[in-house]
């Protein structure tokens, strides 16, 4: 079969579980596309010999059962990988190979899957484009010299590049919707605590969540299931009633009320932006729900908000890179010219100026001015949300105010490259599933997403909605595997 | 407001990075351009509003201490840039 790359998860599933084909079969191919496909750097370490090892030690003894049985697949390379290099996308943990396993990874192997290397990201998830990466940009299969997206741009591309049937990325501010809506392909970052964090290199805590990446929305319910588990190594895990999401996946989603918030039609938004989301709110009428304007008041804050809540728990959460216990190490004179080198060797441009920030705000005599004030929008945009869901059920809104932009267009001018998080944001900062899926291409040919946004822990309702608008949309994605050798 | 060289340098001390000139001066521009866009966050009175200091709005539950990782002192030190034996090894602090 030459085109098992081609297959989604699901199919890929079925055709093991019918013995049609074989983990290692599966395994060959992925691993034969991964290695021609160098020019997109998605890869920041591969582990190729071992995943055929783990597949061919599956096929001898196969337990069908399992969710996800002998299905190899890549990881963001923020999830500690039990002797596998782990870097974060960093100088600073090069070299640094765990000796544990992040719970959500441990799930994923527990059901029978098998790791295929580790991918690229932003340098500690701290981007939108994946250019901050110690290890290099990422290409976005879409097109030459285009970003996949950030921070998860290395996974995105992975799934849309077909290197890997599905994957997890991390999203911290719209680092899974972000890079799936730049590649065409389907992201959702769930509700604050229902994904454990045990394992995953800290970026902001009260904001971090891992999450699927799929080629469609069914694979991505499939992956979910897996991943969302309570855990009582994280201590903001949340211990509520978990659907078997791709189980009760359904397409009917009549009578649902959707909103649509006047705060997202933001000043100097491309017209084709505003024609995908008029599009979108059609498709969810066509399925039977009912749209209601709506308005999220303080929407535009929650960009100024999150770049202080972010980088001040980076700067706290960073801390511990200091040259001592594990990671990168520089030469110095005395402990203190260690740190500061160590520090300013070991990390890129972008984490240290986001690690200032986060010290700058939290110093004192700043504290009351920067952080409690930002602590008091984000609960005004919280409660934004909290009211709009007493009339609605979900929200629509596009993902990107943008179609995916050229490599080193917005590297010079950082907070034009904060905006492309605009419309995911609010999500984090209010602990909320969101979840993009491809709508729609641009005059270049580039993909574009809608996201819908869900109540906590509804993260079904999110799926039916996102589920039903796909068989509407039909979306094809224009790979023209131009980076094939 | 405006972040001059004086406060890259104490900002940097505090941060532990070591910042050279050149650095600092990007810095300084980089930084007062994010403070400019943050600003925006002056147009609301939030006097009466209480600061959202956890999204789950849970309490965080109590555990007993108990050691559950035994015997995992190699596996600890094993990621280290040097050590020795059962210690981390660091450059000189006490003359």
């Amino acid at each position: 079969m030459s085109d098992i790359t081609k297959q989604s998860l699901t199919e890929l599933v079925e055709n093991i579980q019918n013995k049609k084909l074989s983990s290692t079969d599966v395994t060959k191919a992925f691993i034969q596309r991964s290695e021609k496909s160098s020019e997109l750097n998605a890869y920041i370490t591969d582990d190729f010999t071992s995943a055929l090892d783990k597949a061919k030690k599956f096929d001898q003894n196969p337990n069908l059962d399992l969710k996800l049985p002998g299905i190899p697949m890549a990881v963001k390379d923020l999830f500690c990988t039990k002797n596998v290099k782990t870097t974060a996308g960093s100088k600073i943990l090069n070299n640094f190979v765990p000796t544990y396993e992040s719970t959500i990874t441990e799930n994923i192997w527990n059901e029978g899957a098998i790791l295929l290397g580790k991918l690229n990201c932003d340098e500690f998830a701290m981007g939108s484009s994946n250019e901050t990466s110690y290890f290099g940009n990422v290409q976005n299969p879409i097109d030459k010299n285009l970003v996949p997206g950030g921070s998860s741009g290395g996974s995105a591309s992975a799934v849309a590049g077909q290197l890997t049937p599905i994957t997890i990325g991390t999203d911290t501010g719209g680092s899974i919707r972000q890079p799936a809506s730049f590649t065409g392909i389907v992201g959702l970052k769930p509700t604050y605590g229902s994904c454990s964090r045990y394992g995953i290199v800290a970026f902001a805590s009260s904001l971090d969540q891992a999450g699927p990446m799929a080629q469609n929305v069914k694979d991505c319910a499939l992956l979910q299931e897996v991943i969302s588990t309570y855990d009582p190594k994280d201590s903001t895990s949340i211990n509520f009633k978990r659907n078997h999401y791709s189980k009760e996946l359904t397409k009917n989603i009549k009578g649902k009320k959707i909103g649509i918030p006047k705060e997202y039609r933001v000043d100097g938004m491309p017209k084709e932006i505003e024609d995908l989301w008029q599009k979108g709110i059609q498709y969810v009428k066509d399925c039977g729900a009912e749209t209601i304007d709506i308005s999220l008041p303080h929407t535009s804050y929650a960009l100024p908000t999150y770049y202080i809540v972010a980088p001040a728990e980076a700067s706290s959460n960073l801390a511990r890179y200091d040259g001592v216990k594990y990671g990168y190490r520089a030469k110095g004179e005395n402990l203190i010219d260690m740190y500061e080198k160590t520090r300013s060797e070991g990390f890129g441009a972008e984490v240290q100026r986001r690690i200032m920030i986060g010290t700058y705000v939290l110093s004192s005599g700043y504290y009351d001015a920067y952080y409690l004030k930002a602590q008091k929008v984000r609960k005004l945009i919280k409660n934004d949300f909290d009211e709009a869901y007493k009339k609605v059920d979900a929200i629509l809104t596009p993902s990107t105010p943008s179609s995916a932009f050229k490599i080193g267009e917005k590297t010079n001018d950082p907070v034009s490259m904060y905006l492309n998080d605009i419309f995911t944001v609010p999500v984090n900062l209010a602990g909320l599933p969101g979840i993009s899926i491809p709508a729609g291409h641009d005059t270049k040919g580039y993909p574009l997403g809608l996201q819908i946004i869900g109540k906590a822990f509804d993260e079904q309702n999110i799926l039916n909605i996102a589920f039903a608008m796909e068989e509407k949309i039909n979306f094809k994605n224009k790979i023209t595997d131009w980076w094939i050798k | 407001m405006s972040i001059d060289l004086k406060t890259i340098k104490h900002i940097s001390k505090l941060s532990r990075i070591s910042v050279d000139e050149k650095r600092a001066e990007k810095l300084a521009d980089d930084l007062n351009s994010i403070f400019e866009f943050i600003e925006k966050l002056n147009e609301l009175k939030t006097d009466d509003v209480k600061p959202l200091t956890s999204i789950a709005e849970t309490t965080l539950k109590f555990r007993s201490d108990e050691i559950k990782s035994k015997n995992i002192r190699e596996q600890i030190i094993k990621n280290s840039p040097e050590n020795n034996e059962d210690y981390f090894v660091v450059p000189k602090v006490i003359e």
